[in-house]
């Protein structure tokens, strides 16, 4: 009957035409979804690792006022808000910027975060606001008086505790400690985070900050006096990282975490780590000169290395679960429409964002003259 | 106290926290926009000035909100894990692109407030304009998301499942607009009202006259136009909530029966367990008319409307009543100022009306805080309305107690120590901003 009729059996071409296009598309669409999945965590790695480097040299400015004596702390203050003051608030937007990406794109990864992390994540936060506000107190009270000496007191510990708490979450998330069939409150919200390795991790972090931050206000400054105090900052702070640097990896060895696998036993893993030591090494070189002009890029291409040494071989797997399973940003992906939504809105954003951040950090930089 | 009335005050807490340093963050920049246009134009050394010193304020504001911005966005997950594991990827859209928009207030705030001197002094104007665009924008964009709450879209729900997920669907939700309208015209008023009324205290202590009355006059001509639309906004939002959330407009009027015509109760006292209200006062068939354009249309009671599905009517009414009330009143000072100005009359003469802008302070902010009470806690038992309870998003983890007191501790004193850095702005303005000239001026 239908092969007889021949307005069906047009009807039916049609609908197999219409069908084969559907088809297409959906294959075409679905290249490109599959391409917004790695737009997608390609900006979440980079607002990290953006967050890591200039949120870190925020906190680790904080960080350097601690250590340093109180008749050379308002010469530094002074240094750091002429260096930070115009960018810090766009700074702290890289974390806003990953933790969008991670809940609207990854919302297991974010949500089993903020379970079991529950206590580091309200601590760091904590820190963010008190350090946050501080910060913009301690400047803008048209009275300085005594409320100074308070304002100062919060920014300089709230930034070392908001790096310490930083670190001790990136640390959880790979340490394999969380551990999501716990029964008691102990287990499920204490010792994902507070164990050795962690801890040693948000050390690591603590001394990274610091060493940015010095790194970063040595072009900030032009007084001789001044430039050789941040270059000695540097340097302890340099000291610091290389000696909390091999405590993450005993704390590793004794929560049994396979880090020298992941550092030594891949290709990227090792050239990360011996650029970042050979980089290390040029470093101390033209710190002991005096060049500081390339100083910054070594910095930061030196803690770039370090993360990507760390978290390549676990990559795509995002947290580490105590029972052995893995979450991974591949396979936890949210539903195809809405990465490929968060993908525009991203580079819809970048294309924004990039160039206005670009001409602020040119027009407020410090020529050396 | 109950982990999940802690979750909500602390959710309520750092919300209504935010939304005060928000708004003033999204509005100010219009008000120095207007004053930095003037200096630009006049030349008048006073503008720069008052530009220079409400950026303080704003910079203040703009740090507290931005922090408290950034909780919020982990809060969701803290408190609410199992609402975020599946509204994440639904309601998402409008927060990414939201966070753009307040990357961009971010970096132009930086240009706005250090490019004094060393910028295009229109470019540095710009900026600034850019400053309040992007925060209106960011402010929209987040009720987007708040809207979706109340009136789901961009998916299909079946057995529990969330499918066909469109995200850009989602975010034009029914409610995007009545809401992000209501809220931006709260927004101009509050903030209006407050910043007219801290200069109008000013004048009246007669410090620094000339300076306080131009900033006065920027301010209270933005609070006044908007505090004359938020009524019409308020009835679409109406309208729109008798068809989308019965459950809350009842709550809202404390409508215990279902009632054709239906009176609109001002005030009175709600008896939850006698499902009654005494000492209201009853205008008959207005809230039918409000509700549904008809004064002879029935409006929904909560008996239509399961009881495990009812929000608290109390306090939802209560705080209809609050925002309402101030509205009106604001609204007649509003009338009164353009009265003034119409006639030309001296400002500085009218000492009555400045009063009432110092009256005024708080009172749009306490509407504006009351107006969120009734969206939120209107929406309750839902967390997203008719799809998952608020109880089943909790999170998991016991002892969020403390978590609700070290918040609570800790926005409080952020919130005494702001009050008191604007204290001190206020106080240095013969110091900082007008330097005794504006007095000699007015006493020459």
């Amino acid at each position: 009957m239908i092969k007889s009729n021949p307005i069906l059996i047009c009807i039916a071409k049609y609908e197999q035409h219409e069908a084969n296009l559907i088809n297409q598309y959906n294959q075409n669409t679905g290249v490109i979804i599959l391409n917004m999945k790695e737009v997608v965590i390609t900006f979440l790695c980079m607002a990290i690792l953006l967050y890591f480097l200039l949120g870190g040299a925020d906190f680790g400015a904080g960080i350097i006022e601690l250590f340093t004596s109180t008749k050379n702390r308002s010469r530094t203050r002074k240094t750091m808000y002429h260096a930070i003051g115009p960018v810090w608030e766009a700074n702290h937007m890289w974390l806003i910027i990953a933790i969008v990406i991670l809940f609207v794109g990854f919302p297991f990864i974010y949500t089993t975060m903020s379970v079991y992390l529950h206590i580091p994540l309200a601590i760091m936060l904590i820190g963010i606001i008190a350090r946050g506000t501080a910060f913009v107190f301690r400047h803008y009270d048209a009275v300085k008086d005594d409320m100074q000496w308070l304002y100062n007191r919060i920014f300089r510990y709230s930034s070392f505790i908001t790096a310490l708490f930083l670190g001790i979450i990136a640390g959880s998330l790979i340490s394999g400690h969380i551990d999501a069939q716990a029964t008691d409150f102990y287990t499920a919200y204490i010792s994902g985070w507070l164990n050795w390795f962690s801890v040693a991790v948000g050390f690591f972090t603590v001394s990274l900050c610091g060493f940015l931050a010095a790194i970063y206000l040595i072009g900030e400054t032009t007084e001789t006096h001044d430039k050789r105090r941040f270059i000695k900052k540097a340097m302890f702070m340099n000291v610091a990282a290389v000696v909390f640097g091999a405590m993450v990896f005993v704390a590793a060895q004794r929560d049994k975490i396979p880090l020298i696998d992941w550092v030594f036993k891949s290709q990227v893993g090792l050239s990360a780590i011996i650029l970042a030591s050979l980089s290390l090494m040029l470093l101390w070189y033209l710190l002991i000169k005096g060049k500081t002009k390339v100083l910054r890029i070594l910095a930061g291409f030196q803690v770039t290395m370090i993360l990507l040494a760390i978290s390549y071989a676990h990559f795509p797997n995002f947290i580490r679960l105590k029972s052995g399973d893995s979450i991974s940003l591949l396979e936890t992906a949210g539903p195809d429409k809405t990465i490929y939504s968060l993908g525009l809105a991203l580079l819809l954003g970048s294309v924004l964002i990039l160039p206005f951040l670009g001409y602020l950090f040119y027009k407020f930089q410090k020529k050396e003259e | 106290m109950d982990d999940f009335i802690a979750a909500r005050s602390q959710m309520a807490l750092s919300l209504g926290f935010h939304i005060i340093f928000s708004c003033i963050g999204m509005v100010m920049p219009f008000f120095m926009a207007v004053s930095h246009y003037k200096w630009l134009k006049t030349n008048d050394e006073m503008y720069k000035n008052l530009t220079k010193a409400w950026s303080k304020g704003v910079a203040i504001f703009f740090a507290t909100g931005a922090v408290s911005g950034t909780m919020l966005s982990f809060e969701l997950g803290l408190l609410w894990p199992k609402f975020m594991d599946h509204a994440g990827p639904i309601f998402g859209m409008p927060f990414s692109l939201e966070g753009t928009a307040f990357f961009i207030e971010a970096i132009a705030l930086g240009f706005f407030l250090y490019g004094w001197n060393k910028l295009n002094k229109w470019f540095h104007w710009f900026t600034g304009m850019v400053v309040g665009v992007s925060g209106l924008a960011s402010g929209i964009l987040v009720v987007a998301a708040n809207a979706w709450m109340n009136s789901p879209a961009g998916f299909d729900f079946v057995n529990g499942q969330y499918l066909n997920i469109d995200p850009i669907q989602a975010m034009f939700n029914k409610a995007w607009f009545t809401q992000a309208l209501h809220m931006c015209l709260a927004a101009f008023t509050a903030t209006g009202f407050a910043v007219a009324g801290v200069h109008a205290l000013m004048i009246l202590r007669d410090r620094n006259t000339y300076f306080h009355l131009k900033a006065f006059k920027i301010a209270a001509v933005f609070a006044c136009i908007a505090a004359l639309l938020q009524p019409l906004s308020g009835d679409i939002s109406a309208k729109d909530v008798a068809k989308r959330q019965p459950a809350k407009l009842a709550a809202m009027e404390a409508l215990y029966k279902t009632e054709k015509p239906a009176p609109l109760l001002i005030g009175g006292i709600v008896n939850e367990k006698d499902k009654s209200v005494t000492g209201a006062i009853k205008i008959p068939g207005a809230l039918s008319f409000l509700a549904h354009g008809n004064f002879k249309a029935e409006v929904k009671g909560l008996d239509q409307i399961p009881e495990n599905e009812h929000p608290p009517v109390a306090i939802t009414h209560y705080a209809f009543q609050i925002m309402v009330g101030i509205g009106t009143l604001l609204l007649f000072i509003s009338l009164t100022y353009f009265f003034t100005l119409l006639k030309k009359k001296s400002l500085i003469e009218k000492r009555w009306l400045l009063k009432l802008f110092v009256l005024a302070i708080p009172l749009g902010y306490l509407a504006l805080e009351a107006g969120w009470v009734v969206t939120e806690v209107g929406r309750q038992p839902w967390i997203i309305y008719g799809i998952m309870r608020t109880r089943d998003a909790v999170t998991p983890m016991p002892g969020i107690a403390y978590s609700f007191y070290i918040f609570t501790a800790i926005y409080l004193s952020l919130s005494i120590i702001v009050t008191f850095l604007l204290y001190r702005q206020i106080k240095m303005v013969p110091v900082l901003y007008d330097k005794v000239e504006s007095n000699t001026h007015l006493h020459s």
